[in-house]
């Protein structure tokens, strides 16, 4: 009997409540979940395989795509790899260059996990802002990069170009016009009574599990660790800036969410700091001809923290002029896959996306 | 901040207040009617200057999409350091990223800031990368211009969006500096001005070679250059020289001394500093000491046919080289007491040591090419000797005759291959310590150059003045501009746009030279054809006068009832067909007296040709 009870239901990726090319199989009794499988290969695209084939710069159109939402730790990580193995120094300005362009990217992905959740909830208004404010510093990286999403900006020896004239002025105007709008963002949303109880106590984890788990990122700092590499291993000039690290102890999906919204403002101070410190000079070394270009034998791991937590790279190189293995280590993997079907066992079936964007799940960096 | 778990459990009215964006501006633009500007920087469609772009395919290799191919375009002629293609871009490829912009050394291709293309038809996509400049249809002034229209074909002009800038290019723009002895220094004796590339130097700027191979293009021999540079990078002389003598069996010579007319078509060379090409041959050549352990070659089994080569110069050195290889039995002719040819007694010390000279004649004489030298044909042995005891002959001789101005006493001035030839190889020149040269092309400055280092050995410590005297003006003058800087600094003086009028003599003695004013060098058909000004003149005082202005070839040894079959060009050159083949039954030719070019690389490559042509004609499959 217990055989028809059971139903098989199918959650993305065409579902309405699903964010990104990701899906989800349920196995629910009634309302709620007993089982959960995710399933991320619907955006395969063998990025690992293909870097093998690629030299080391044409690979920087490429890193940056396995993670659309924020490309530029991904191409941040790319280049201190192969900076490290090949042995390339960075001028002192490019490092806060890259740290401007990080936490602007981190704002850029936070605010875009802002859009996904406070949508996925029903808070429109909230999501529309949250979308409208991500395209104000879109145009700054258009800005600066020449490209909207895919900036392709941070490579090894530096960044691509200098600051644009009056960009300091433009970030620091758009910057305001995003901060002079959180009041807004507090009452209609996070601190939204509706919110709180759609949010509160939903797909808790407790500190033991998620180290377990390998979970990292706002789901670990929601259970009350301050784990942030930022401070553990600090690259470009996050030693050199002043900056507090959210954490909270619940562990809980309305936990993360404040945790997202109380490191945009520690991203803001970061950013104008970056600017008060910036040194004049070079932003770029130059890399040898890159039809020659050729990295010594050896391997490395680097990681920064992306805006949903650790995210690694382990790069091996033979000596040729192409990687021999590329390996990420993303934050999505443990918790799009693991930690995921984990909180959505006993779950209600309302919850499901509920959980999955609470995680800050990123479907493309699982299956790179 | 540290809000810990006393949260707050929020308000239910307050959310409304959000009412008030009711009433403000919306965020959202109405499209098409509102637009954005799209940044400065932006990365869009791509432009490219058709007249700056050099079809070197850079682009089309960096691509990592493979977006990108080389079209032949027929209505572009080809020109030496230039091919006639140019990028086409598929859009359902490229991915914006700009790497071709960084790549492009002459700069020519952009990125535009148009981003919107509209049209039904799929295969509208792919786009050959023009400009304003070059296509005036398709890009439209602002009045003009309808975003309803926007597509690949209809741009707005004026739009230039990520360019190219050398500070941040995938391509290194400077040379690395070749260490040399100053101008001071060097002017005191004839040690060697270049001092040539150490192991470090030398794959640094081989590093800088992007392969697109222009330079092979324009190479008379065409030279693998991009496979050599590339093994000196990969730290492998003996895989570099080895590719060398493919086509050039005379390194060590060409790597100082090559008219590098590879260089002029580098890429790099656009906008920066060409690789130094001639300077990494020399590096190949210098780097390996036994070339035939390097090398590793061993010339074909006997065929039993006699070649005779006349003229051991870079020509004469070179077929018999390949013609050895093919197992041919080659005797070298030459009056000279070794080989080198005009090398042997044209650059003087400082550019062309001997001994670099003996290192590349000496490999091809290991090889069983016979040298007879001292050996004057017409003299010591007749030509018609030649020609009845040998199965095939290379007339490789060069011109060896310095022409004269033929202005009033002229016989009192030094002729420039005398002049060259005394100090390189003879007993030395007791010169003036006013030296006048009269001349603009490179024999001009070697004299100039050689004149002043040999004055201020013989006049130590005296004021001693070194002056040229050239019918062309800086704009047009033939020696290269490295040749001009170089004597430029070592205070040689130049007085171009005047011509010889008569060389003053009293007393049996020279006093300097009379010059007038050029009114033109060239005629109207662009033949040489100085006209001056008769009443403007000029006097340049001085005690020695050497004239350098060119060399004729010396046929006298050919028997008369020979020579009258022997034909020539309009242009007074020997003319040869397509295997290098004279006239004359089993006689071919090259070099200088074949080509206009007047320089050792056309010589080896005439010489390459003619190689090829014996050899069919030995098997009997040439007439």
């Amino acid at each position: 009997m217990s055989q028809e009870r059971e139903l098989e239901l199918y959650f993305g990726p065409q579902h309405l409540g699903m964010v990104g090319n990701f899906s989800i199989t349920l196995k629910v009794e009634g309302d709620k979940i007993l089982e959960a499988s995710a399933n991320p290969g619907w955006l395969h695209r063998g990025f690992e395989k293909l870097m093998e084939y690629r030299t080391w710069i044409q690979n920087f159109p490429m890193v940056c795509r396995i993670n659309v939402v924020e490309p530029d730790s991904m191409e941040m990580v790319y280049a201190m790899a192969v900076e490290k193995l090949a042995g390339i120094e960075v001028p002192e300005r490019a490092n806060y260059i890259r740290t401007i362009v990080l936490e602007l990217a981190r704002l850029v992905s936070h605010l875009f996990g802002c859009w996904a959740y406070a949508n996925m909830l029903g808070f429109d208004t909230v999501a529309q802002w949250a979308m409208y404010h991500r395209d104000l510093i879109l145009d700054l990286f258009e800005e600066l990069t020449g490209a909207r999403v895919y900036h392709i900006y941070i490579w090894p020896g530096g960044v691509r170009r200098d600051l644009p004239e009056g960009f300091k002025d433009k970030v620091l105007n758009t910057l305001h016009t995003i901060g002079s709008c959180i009041p807004d963002y507090d009452s209609a949303f996070f601190n939204n009574r509706l919110f709180y109880e759609r949010a509160k106590n939903i797909g808790k984890i407790t500190r033991e599990e998620a180290k377990r788990l390998g979970a990292t990122g706002q789901i670990l700092r929601a259970t009350g660790v301050k784990y942030d590499i930022r401070k553990i291993e600090p690259y470009a000039v996050y030693d050199r800036v002043d900056f507090e690290v959210p954490t909270r102890e619940d562990g809980d999906a309305y936990s993360r969410i404040w945790i997202v919204r109380d490191e945009m403002i520690q991203s803001v101070h970061i950013i104008m700091q970056c600017f008060e410190k910036m040194p004049r000079g070079e932003v770029y070394n130059k890399v040898p001809n890159p039809f020659k270009w050729r990295i010594p034998e050896g391997e490395t791991y680097v990681r920064v923290e992306s805006s949903r937590g650790e995210l690694g790279l382990y790069l091996v190189s033979n000596g040729e002029d192409k990687p021999y293995r590329v390996h990420f280590r993303t934050p999505s993997y443990p918790h799009g896959l693991v930690i995921l079907e984990k909180l959505l066992k006993n779950a209600s079936i309302a919850d499901v996306g509920n959980i999955m964007i609470s995680l800050y799940v990123t479907a493309p960096e699982i299956d790179r | 901040m540290k809000e810990k778990s006393e949260v707050k459990k929020g308000s239910v009215l307050k959310p409304f207040k959000a009412i008030k964006y009711l009433f403000e501006k919306p965020g959202t633009l109405r499209y098409p009617f509102e637009q954005k500007e799209p940044s400065p920087r932006y990365r869009g469609f791509h432009l490219n200057d058709w007249d700056k772009c050099t079809g070197c395919g850079n682009c089309a290799d960096i691509c990592p999409n493979q977006a990108i191919t080389m079209v032949e375009i027929p209505e572009i002629k080809p020109k030496t350091g230039e091919k006639n293609e140019r990028p086409k871009i598929d859009y359902g490829r490229c991915c914006f990223c700009g790497l071709c912009v960084d790549i492009c050394p002459p700069g020519s291709l952009r990125l535009s800031r148009d981003y919107l293309h509209i049209h039904f038809d799929p295969g509208t996509f792919t786009l050959l990368a023009k400009d304003e400049k070059t296509d005036k249809e398709h890009f439209l002034p602002e009045e003009k211009y309808s975003i309803f229209q926007a597509s690949l074909a209809h741009r707005k002009t004026d739009n230039e969006g990520f360019v190219s800038d050398l500070k941040y290019s995938l391509f290194e723009p400077e040379r690395v500096p070749m260490p040399e002895v100053p101008p001071e220094k060097r002017v005191l004796s004839f040690m060697e001005q270049v001092l040539g590339y150490s192991r470090e130097e030398a794959k640094k700027e081989a590093l800088r070679c992007l392969e697109c191979k222009l330079c092979e293009d324009a190479c008379p021999a065409h030279l693998k250059i991009s496979e050599y540079i590339k093994a000196i990078y990969e730290d492998k002389p003996d895989e570099s020289l080895r590719k060398i003598f493919e086509d050039n069996p005379i390194p060590a010579i060409c790597g100082r001394i090559c008219m590098a007319h590879c260089e002029k078509a580098c890429s790099l060379g656009k906008r920066g500093e060409p690789v130094a090409i001639r300077w990494l041959k020399r590096y190949a050549s210098d780097m390996v000491e036994d070339y035939k352990k390097a090398l590793g070659v061993k010339p074909a089994k006997s065929t039993g046919k006699k070649v005779a080569v006349i003229g051991a110069g870079p020509g004469g050195l070179s077929v018999a080289y390949f013609l050895r290889l093919k197992g041919h039995e080659i005797t070298v002719f030459d009056s000279l007491p070794g080989g080198g040819g005009m090398m042997r007694i044209g650059p003087p010390l400082y550019r062309l040591p001997i001994e670099s000279i003996d290192k590349d004649v000496n490999y091809i004489a290991s090889l069983g090419v016979k040298f007879k030298f001292n050996t004057t044909v017409g003299k010591d042995i007749l030509f018609e000797d030649i020609y009845k005891n040998y199965d095939a002959i290379y007339l490789g001789i060069g011109t060896t005759v310095s022409r004269s101005t033929r202005v009033k006493n002229s016989d009192k001035a030094y002729p420039a291959l005398l002049f060259l030839k005394e100090n390189k190889i003879g007993k030395g020149v007791k010169v003036g310590r006013e030296v006048i040269v009269i001349g603009g092309g490179n024999v001009a400055m070697d004299v100039a150059r050689e004149a002043l280092r040999l004055q201020h050995i013989q006049y130590p410590g005296e004021k001693v003045v070194t002056k040229t005297v050239s019918l062309e003006d800086w704009d047009i003058m033939p020696a290269t501009k490295e040749e001009i800087e170089d004597a430029k600094a070592e205070g040689v003086q130049f007085n171009p746009g005047w011509g010889p009028k008569e060389i003053k003599v009293e007393d049996g003695k020279v006093k300097g030279l009379l010059c007038m004013k050029v009114k033109s060098v060239f005629d109207e058909q662009g033949r040489f054809n100085p006209t001056f000004y008769e009443d403007k003149e000029m006097f340049l005082e001085g005690d020695m006068v050497i004239e350098a202005i060119g060399q004729a070839p010396d046929f006298s040894f050919i028997p008369k009832e020979l020579f009258d079959k022997l034909e020539f060009t309009p242009r007074r050159k020997v003319k040869v067909d397509e295997n290098g083949k004279t006239s004359l039954p089993k006689v071919f030719a090259g070099g200088d007296i074949v080509n206009l070019n007047l320089d050792a690389v056309t010589a080896i490559a005439d010489a390459k040709r003619a190689a090829e042509g014996i050899d069919l004609y030995l098997k009997g499959k040439l007439k």
